[in-house]
C-alpha cells in the first residue's frame, strides 16, 4: 500500500525524524489557515498524489505571499496532474501539503528497502539528492553508499557511522544522521514497510537535517497487524475496477490491449498474456482468479473483463488443480447467460474434472469456442485478433 | 532417485485440521505419501482420519520421527509455524501459505541459514517426486515418474509445464515450486545443484518470471556448474513496469527484473530458452530425447 507524502511525514514525526513545519489542506481556506500558523514566507505547496515526478507536472510551487498562496492553491486543488508516473490520463489532486520553505545548503538521499537477493535490509544513501537515484547510481556509483543490515540484529552504531562518513558530514551532522538513520530503520521495521525514501534529505543553512520529501510503501501482507495504518489507504488513488475486483478476491490489473483473459494463478496468467501477444494481439488485462475461485467469482471476473469496452475477445485459460474445471465452466455459463456473449470467448481447460467442465460448456448452447490445448488456444485467439 | 523427497519421507502437516490442510492431507495420503502426524495447537490427542494430531511440532517429531513438515497455517501465524519447525530440527519444511509478511520472511531466511533445515516456499505449490511422494497442492494425475527435473516460481504454470512434458512421454524425477514471494527459503541454484547431483535426472526445466534477479543468478551458476541440459521459460514478457503481477515477487522495478533481461542472461549461459509456452512440451521432447 502506497501512502501520501503528508501521511508519511506524520509517521516521520512520530519517529522523531525532522520534517518541515506544515500541514495538509483540502480547501483554499485550510491552506490559508496553515499559512497563518507558519507566519513566514516562502511557502511550498505540494500536490498530494501517489505518483512521483509531481514537480515536473506543475504540482509543486513556491509562493511568497498570501495572495499568491490563494491563487496557487486554487490552481492545484482539483487539477488533473500529469506526471511521468501517472500516465497520460493524470490524477486529480484532492489535497495539498503546505510547508515552510527552507534555505537549502545541500541535498542528500536516504532510503531503506529489502534486498531480496540477500534477504537483508538495505540502507541506501547518496551524496546527490533530489534526482532519480537510479541515474545517480548508473552515472556516479561512487556517490552511493549501500549498507546491508541483518534483520535479526537490526541497525547498529557501526552502520550509522558508515552512513555518516560515506555522506562526508561535519561532526555535528554526524550525530544527527545517526539518530535519523536509526529512527528511520525503526519506522521501516515497525510499520512493515517495503520502502521508505527521503529524496531529498536536506542540510539547511542552520546545519539541520530535514526530510523534505517522504515516500513510504507498506507491505499489504502485513496490514492485518497495522489497524492504525489502514486509515492511510486512499481509494481514490486506486483504479476503481481493480478495487472492485479486489473485493471479490480477484487480482485484476487493467492494461490497454483488446484481448481480455481470465486465468488461475499469477504465473500462468502472465504466460497467457504473453501468448496473446505472440498471437498478434495485446492483452486487455491481467486477471488471476486464484486457486479457490467459485462459480460466483468466475462470473464476476467475466463481467469485469466485459466492462472494458476495448475488449474484442476473451481467452479463459484454467489449469484445474484446487479450482476444478466443472466449477469454472458453471461460472462461465452463469455469467454468459446473464451478460450474453458479445465478443468471441475461447475457453481452454485442463486438469481436475476437465471432462465434466467440457460437458457443461457443450450443453450450454452458448457460443463459446473451446480450445484443445494452449497451442490451439493461441491459434484461435490469433484468428480473432485478425478478424474481430 | 530424486531431490529432497522420496518414499522414505515422513510427513507431518502443520494446520492439518483446517479446511485446506485437511483436504490436501487426504490428497497426499491418497497419493501414497507417508503422512505420520498433524499439528494444530489445542487439538493434540485428536485424529484427522487416521492421522494423530499433536499440539506442538516437537511432540509430533518425538512420537512419529517425522522428518518433513508441510505448512497450511494462515499467514498471520505461518512465520511462527515455520520457526517452530526449524527449532524442532525438521530437515525439510514446505510452506504452502500465501501472504506471509515480507519482514517475517526476511527474519526467517536469516535464521534458517544458520540451521540445518531447508525451507521450500512460502507461497508455493510444494514438491512431488512422481510415484513416490507428493507434498503440496498440485494435481497428482498430470505427473509421471521419469528423468526430468522441474523447478518453478509459480503454481499453475508449473502444472502446465509438467502436463506438457507428460503428454510428450517425458516423465519427471522431482517437480517443485520455489514460491512467488520476494524472499523464499530455497532458490533456483539450490535445486539446480541438487538436480545436477541426482543420477536419475537427465535434464532440467526451469520456469521463471519477472521480478528480482534469481533467474540471472541461476543462469550464471548453470554456465559454471551444470553438465545436464536445461530448458528455460520466463513468464511476463508483456507485464508493465511497476505493477505487481499477482505474486509479491513479480514486479519490474527500476528497470530491473524484466523478462527480456532474464531471457538474455539465460541464453548467454547456454540455457535452451523456449519462448512459446504452447510448444514447450514439443521443445523439450526435441532436446531431451535427442541428448
Amino acid at each position: 500500500m502506497k501512502i501520501h507524502e503528508y501521511q508519511a511525514k506524520e509517521l516521520f514525526r512520530k519517529y522523531s525524524i525532522p520534517t518541515p513545519e506544515g500541514g495538509v489542506a483540502k480547501t483554499i481556506e485550510e491552506a490559508v489557515l496553515i499559512a497563518k500558523t507558519i507566519k513566514s514566507y516562502p511557502l511550498v505547496i505540494k500536490a498530494q498524489i501517489h505518483a512521483g515526478g509531481r514537480g515536473k507536472g506543475g504540482g509543486v510551487k513556491v509562493v511568497n505571499s498570501l495572495t499568491e498562496l490563494k491563487k496557487t492553491a486554487e490552481k492545484i486543488i482539483g487539477m488533473t496532474l500529469v506526471t511521468p508516473q501517472t500516465g497520460p490520463e493524470g490524477k486529480v489532486v484532492g489535497k495539498v501539503l503546505v510547508e515552510k520553505g527552507l534555505t537549502i545548503k545541500k541535498e542528500l538521499y536516504l532510503s531503506i528497502l529489502p534486498d531480496r537477493a540477500t534477504a537483508k535490509i538495505m540502507i541506501i544513501a547518496s551524496l546527490e539528492g533530489g534526482m532519480n537515484i537510479e541515474e545517480v547510481a548508473a552515472k556516479t556509483p561512487e556517490k552511493i553508499i549501500k549498507i546491508s543490515v541483518n534483520p535479526l540484529t537490526g541497525i547498529e552504531p557501526g552502520h550509522c557511522r558508515d552512513i555518516a562518513s560515506g555522506l562526508k558530514l561535519s561532526p555535528a551532522l554526524r550525530t544527527k544522521i545517526s539518530a535519523l538513520s536509526s529512527n528511520l530503520y525503526r519506522l521501516f521495521v515497525e510499520c512493515d514497510c517495503t520502502l521508505v525514501e527521503i529524496n531529498p534529505l536536506v542540510i539547511t543553512e542552520n546545519e539541520e537535517l530535514i526530510a523534505l520529501d517522504a515516500k513510504m510503501t507498506i507491505d499489504d501482507n502485513a496490514l492485518f497487524r497495522h489497524k492504525d495504518l489502514e486509515k492511510y489507504r486512499d481509494i481514490t488513488e486506486e483504479d476503481p475496477v481493480e478495487a472492485e475486483a479486489a473485493k471479490y478476491n480477484l487480482n485484476y490489473i487493467s492494461l490497454d490491449g483488446t484481448i481480455g483473459n481470465m486465468v488461475n494463478g499469477a504465473g500462468l496468467a502472465m504466460a497467457t498474456m504473453d501468448i496473446i501477444k505472440q498471437a498478434g494481439a495485446n492483452p486487455a488485462n491481467f486477471l488471476d482468479v486464484g486457486g479457490g475461485a467459485d462459480a460466483e467469482m468466475i462470473e464476476k471476473g467475466f463481467k469485469i473483463i466485459l466492462s472494458d469496452k476495448n475488449v474484442k475477445g476473451i481467452l479463459i485459460n484454467i489449469f484445474g488443480g484446487i479450482l476444478r474445471c466443472d466449477v469454472l465452466a458453471k461460472g462461465v455459463v452463469q455469467a454468459a447467460k446473464k451478460t450474453g456473449v458479445p465478443v468471441p470467448v475461447v475457453v481452454r481447460m485442463e486438469g481436475t474434472n476437465v471432462k465434466k467442465g467440457t460437458k457443461i460448456l457443450a450443453d450450454s448452447d452458448l457460443n463459446l469456442i473451446t480450445a484443445l490445448d494452449l497451442k490451439d488456444a493461441a491459434e484461435k485467439i490469433a484468428a480473432i485478433a485478425k478478424h474481430p | 532417485m530424486s531431490i529432497f523427497v522420496d518414499k522414505n519421507t515422513r510427513l507431518l502437516i502443520q494446520g492439518i485440521t483446517g479446511r485446506e490442510g485437511r483436504f490436501h492431507a487426504r490428497q497426499c495420503i491418497l497419493y501414497g505419501t507417508s503422512v505420520v502426524a498433524g499439528v494444530t495447537p489445542g487439538k493434540g490427542g485428536q485424529k484427522m482420519d487416521k492421522t494423530p494430531v499433536f499440539d506442538t511440532v516437537r511432540e509430533a517429531v518425538g512420537a512419529t520421527s517425522a522428518n518433513c513438515s508441510m505448512i497450511f497455517v494462515p499467514p498471520a501465524f505461518a512465520a511462527g509455524a515455520i520457526m517452530e519447525a526449524i527449532e524442532a530440527e525438521i530437515g525439510l519444511i514446505v510452506a504452502i501459505t500465501e501472504g506471509i509478511p515480507a519482514m517475517d520472511m526476511l527474519k526467517i531466511k536469516n535464521f534458517l541459514d544458520t540451521t540445518g533445515s531447508r525451507l521450500i516456499g512460502p507461497n508455493c505449490p510444494g514438491i512431488i517426486t512422481p510415484g513416490q511422494c507428493k507434498i503440496g497442492i498440485m494435481p497428482a494425475p498430470i505427473h509421471t515418474p521419469g528423468a526430468i527435473g522441474v523447478i518453478s516460481r509459480s503454481g499453475t504454470l508449473t502444472y502446465e509445464v509438467v502436463h506438457q512434458l507428460s503428454q510428450e512421454g517425458l516423465g519427471q524425477s522431482t517437480c517443485l515450486g520455489i514460491g512467488g514471494d520476494p524472499v523464499v527459503g530455497t532458490n533456483f541454484i539450490d535445486c539446480l545443484s541438487a538436480f545436477e547431483k541426482d543420477p536419475e535426472t537427465t535434464g532440467i526445466v526451469m520456469v521463471g518470471e519477472i521480478g528480482g534477479t534469481a533467474e540471472e543468478e541461476a543462469a550464471a551458476y548453470i554456465s559454471e556448474n551444470l553438465t545436464k541440459p536445461v530448458v528455460g521459460f520466463i513468464a511476463g514478457l508483456t507485464a508493465p513496469a511497476g505493477r505487481r503481477m499477482g505474486h509479491a515477487g513479480a514486479i519490474i522495478s527500476g528497470g530491473s527484473g524484466t523478462a527480456l533481461a532474464k531471457i538474455e542472461a539465460m541464453r548467454a549461459a547456454g540455457i535452451h530458452v523456449c519462448e512459446d509456452l504452447g510448444r514447450l512440451g514439443e521443445f523439450c521432447a526435441g532436446l531431451f530425447k535427442s541428448s
